[in-house]
């Protein structure tokens, strides 16, 4: 596994924070650098790549340990 | 005919109740996190939320200045569209989403801002309701009307009236 250029920490945030906090630090990675998002907030499991799909940021791995959700992006 | 951009949106905030600023705002900042273009045109009584906080009273003569006391400008004003209760149905509300983590719509509506999401005032309900640019909150877009709303929604592939 590459190196996390960056981890947003989204836990304990609700919807839309998660996917507004992603789109806000994808802005200061260059691209292919990788970015790992974690959250509680259960709509995050759809809507973290929905996001990634519709910004064409590649979601590389999705993860969940004891209630929380980890994704980890490439920045297009 | 002309093709709709699938990456452009546009809201018309028609009302001003809390309830529906929280949809209003999460859409629109949410579009603009999936780098969407995103236009929000504040209308009727859409347009008094985005008055800033601390000015109590707008109007330029007995009926909109009573109106504005009916309906006390502000986003942190706004009241739900049901469950009212002499604003305990707001504050209540205020409360569970806070205990949720749900953002408040005026912290959203910044995020927004900060995502690009172009805030416009309807001009028309600035010369109705007697609404001051210098009475609303910072960051807007220039006043516009509905022939510059409608040109733009014939040009969004999703178009909302909240």
């Amino acid at each position: 596994m590459d190196t996390i250029d960056k981890v947003v920490d989204a836990r304990g945030q609700n919807c839309p924070m998660p996917v507004l906090m992603a789109a806000k630090a994808a802005k200061e990675l260059t691209s292919g650098q990788l970015m790992r998002i974690d959250a509680t907030d259960n709509g995050a499991r759809s809507d973290i790549p929905a996001w990634a799909s519709q910004t064409g940021n590649e979601l590389v791995e999705s993860s969940e340990d004891q209630g929380v959700l980890s994704f980890v992006i490439r920045k297009k | 005919m002309q093709e709709k951009d699938p990456e452009m949106m546009t809201i018309i905030a028609f009302s001003g109740d809390l309830d529906k600023l929280w949809p209003t705002m999460i859409l629109s900042s949410t579009a603009a996190a999936n780098g969407m273009d995103v236009a929000v045109f504040y209308t009727f009584w859409g347009l008094f939320p985005l008055v800033r906080d601390d000015v109590r009273f707008t109007g330029n003569d007995a009926m909109t200045k009573m109106l504005a006391g009916m309906n006390a400008p502000g986003m942190k004003k706004a009241h739900l569209s049901k469950l009212k209760m002499a604003g305990m149905g707001r504050w209540m509300m205020r409360k569970v989403a806070k205990k949720n983590n749900l953002m408040a719509p005026e912290d959203l509506f910044a995020m927004g801002q900060e995502m690009g999401v172009q805030m416009w005032p309807c001009q028309m309900t600035m010369d109705l309701l007697g609404i001051e640019a210098d009475q609303m909150v910072d960051g807007l877009g220039p006043p516009i009307g509905a022939a510059t709303a409608l040109a733009r929604m014939s040009k969004s592939s999703i178009s909302l009236f909240i």
